[in-house]
């Protein structure tokens, strides 16, 4: 099972260094949440990040907008991800895991855009696994110029 | 012909006769008028947005705040008083408070260990009579001489004002009556802050401060507002100055859409598509003025946001002469209950550095910083809506707002 959820990790990652962005919703249950939040606000225990999707629904309209409405200079990131935790829970696993990733742009700038963990809450969706939840929290409080494609 | 006015060392700088219709875009990068503002402009009879009153709820507690580029620390003293002083020790210069907040009887310098009450009043010196009877300062020494320089401050509606200048009028007046009306409304009762997170901009501050009174562009540009009708100028809406024109309100009111055939024309509206889960847009009447849209400027880097149910302050300070870093703080009202909160939490989609319809604000002002570059002897040309500063009630197709910024920087500036 544990390869499994690492699996599982590191197609996510992949997906969205490939810009392969429809994709991402599918890893997450129908009511699946999503969130991107600053260290500082998750231990001060605030409700709101930086992007919330309370469902499946929420991650293809970002994904829509982000496609279609939203104006951007054109950037990719690459993910590294580190050794996940995995600890079985009640409804399936608890897995925490490191990020880096890079955000590559147009000019070819190479810069550090986001460090910090993955909480995730992962369930046996039919046959496949899903995040039921998976919280980036962010070591910092700043983004650099905008953040519009998911971590 | 224009004759160059030296107004400070170092710079070189015609305003265009065309006067606030038109912006040097040498004021976005040249150092020497980057220098001048911090001590004219900033230390001028401006008030500075320093934070929240809600962020030192407690007697002894801190935050770090800068005005210009000049790091000040606010604090509440014992008798729940709040004051700003600048976080540089009397001694040396060291900064004071090193964490963004804190909670402490005394404020104490780690370099030499002067350390100075909640006031800013210095309480005692290392060392001040020696060791065993040697060294220590001179026996002139006066610690009432020595203090950490104060700031005015003012609270408004739970806002941290702080200035440098005796000149600096009351909040109030300063603010004008239709503009403190507008804050009492949205920040005029008791608050609770739902999160905090910030952005670093590419551009000089300046650019930012004309983006958030650019009511011309708001639809162009985040075209998710266009096209969810969260946002339009052609809803009823317009744009309302202060008496001195410094600040200003943008709003809008949802319900009174009247589609226009002019947004056919225009990109904003080409992206066809209903959201997958319209609970993003899920709100409800918080005030029963009509008013759903409302973004509200206070002169030099404040802005206050209702976007429907979405309230948060945003404030904006320099790092440098093309770095600026804007922080979004998202508040709800304490009595709100949970499903209010949740959609406020919805909404905080809306804005902020991934928000649907200000991510683009991002990358749009330093889009400007990189295109003028090598044109500084060019302006920008700013004839929306007129050639003057006055409200513009009834139309958000205007330039007004901007206009009345770079009348207030000139007054300053004494360009």
């Amino acid at each position: 099972m544990h390869e499994a959820i690492e699996d599982l990790l590191a197609d996510y990652a992949e997906a969205i260094d490939d810009g392969a962005l429809e994709r991402w919703p599918g890893f997450f249950a129908e009511d699946g949440e999503y969130q991107i939040i600053t260290r500082e606000s998750h231990e001060a225990g605030l409700p709101v990040g930086i992007m919330y999707c309370g469902s499946r629904g929420m991650m293809e309209d970002r994904v829509q907008a982000l496609r279609t409405a939203n104006i951007y200079e054109p950037h990719t990131y690459r993910h590294l991800l580190a050794r996940p935790r995995i600890q079985r829970s009640a409804e399936g696993f608890a897995v925490r895991s490191n990020l880096c990733v890079f955000r590559i742009a147009q000019d070819g700038e190479t810069v550090v855009f986001a460090t910090g963990r993955y909480l995730d809450r992962i369930v046996e969706d039919g046959a496949a696994l899903r995040f039921r939840s998976r919280q980036v929290v962010l070591d910092s409080r700043r983004i650099d110029i905008l953040l519009v494609l998911p971590l | 012909m224009d004759i160059p006015v030296t107004h400070a060392p170092g710079i070189d700088l015609v305003w265009p006769r065309e006067g606030v219709t038109r912006v040097p875009f040498q004021v976005f990068s040249d150092p020497a008028i980057y220098a001048e503002e911090q001590k004219r402009f900033f230390r001028g009879p401006i008030w500075n947005f320093l934070c929240l009153e809600i962020e030192i709820p407690k007697p002894g507690d801190w935050r770090l705040a800068t005005v210009g580029e000049t790091p000040v620390v606010v604090t509440r003293d014992e008798h729940g008083a709040v004051h700003a002083l600048v976080n540089r020790c009397a001694h040396k210069g060291a900064l004071v408070c090193l964490q963004e907040r804190g909670n402490a009887k005394a404020l104490t310098c780690v370099y030499h260990s002067w350390s100075y009450d909640l006031a800013g009043r210095l309480q005692s010196v290392a060392f001040r009579h020696g060791v065993r009877g040697k060294g220590g300062m001179p026996e002139d020494f006066s610690p009432e001489q020595h203090r950490l320089e104060p700031l005015r401050v003012e609270v408004f509606c739970g806002l941290v004002f702080g200035t440098f200048s005796d000149a600096t009028v009351p909040v109030e007046a300063y603010l004008g009556e239709t503009m403190a009306r507008m804050i009492r409304r949205n920040l005029g009762r008791p608050l609770r802050m739902l999160g905090m997170h910030s952005q670093i901009i590419h551009n000089n501050w300046k650019l930012y401060a004309e983006n958030v009174r650019d009511s011309y562009h708001a639809t162009l540009l985040h075209t998710f507002y266009t096209t969810f009708k969260v946002n339009r100028l052609d809803m009823d809406g317009g744009m309302l100055l202060s008496e001195d024109g410094r600040h200003s309100i943008s709003y809008a009111k949802r319900d009174t859409l009247r589609q226009s055939d002019e947004y056919q024309k225009v990109h904003a509206a080409q992206y066809k598509s209903a959201l997958a889960a319209p609970e993003l847009l899920d709100t409800w009447t918080e005030f029963e003025d009509g008013i759903t849209h409302c973004i509200q400027t206070v002169f030099p880097t404040l802005v206050v946001q209702l976007t429907l149910n979405s309230l948060a302050v945003r404030f904006f300070t320099p790092r440098g002469i093309n770095k600026t870093e804007l922080f979004w703080i998202y508040l709800g009202a304490q009595d709100d209950d949970e499903e209010q909160t949740r959609k406020r939490l919805m909404q905080s989609n809306l804005t902020g550095a991934a928000g649907l319809v200000s991510l683009e604000d991002g990358c749009i002002n330093e889009f400007v910083q990189r295109g003028t570059r090598g044109s500084e002897d060019r302006n920008a040309f700013l004839e929306m809506g007129g050639r003057d500063v006055e409200s513009s009630d009834g139309s958000r197709a205007t330039e007004t707002g901007i206009r009345g910024f770079w009348k207030g920087y000139r007054e300053l500036m004494g360009f």
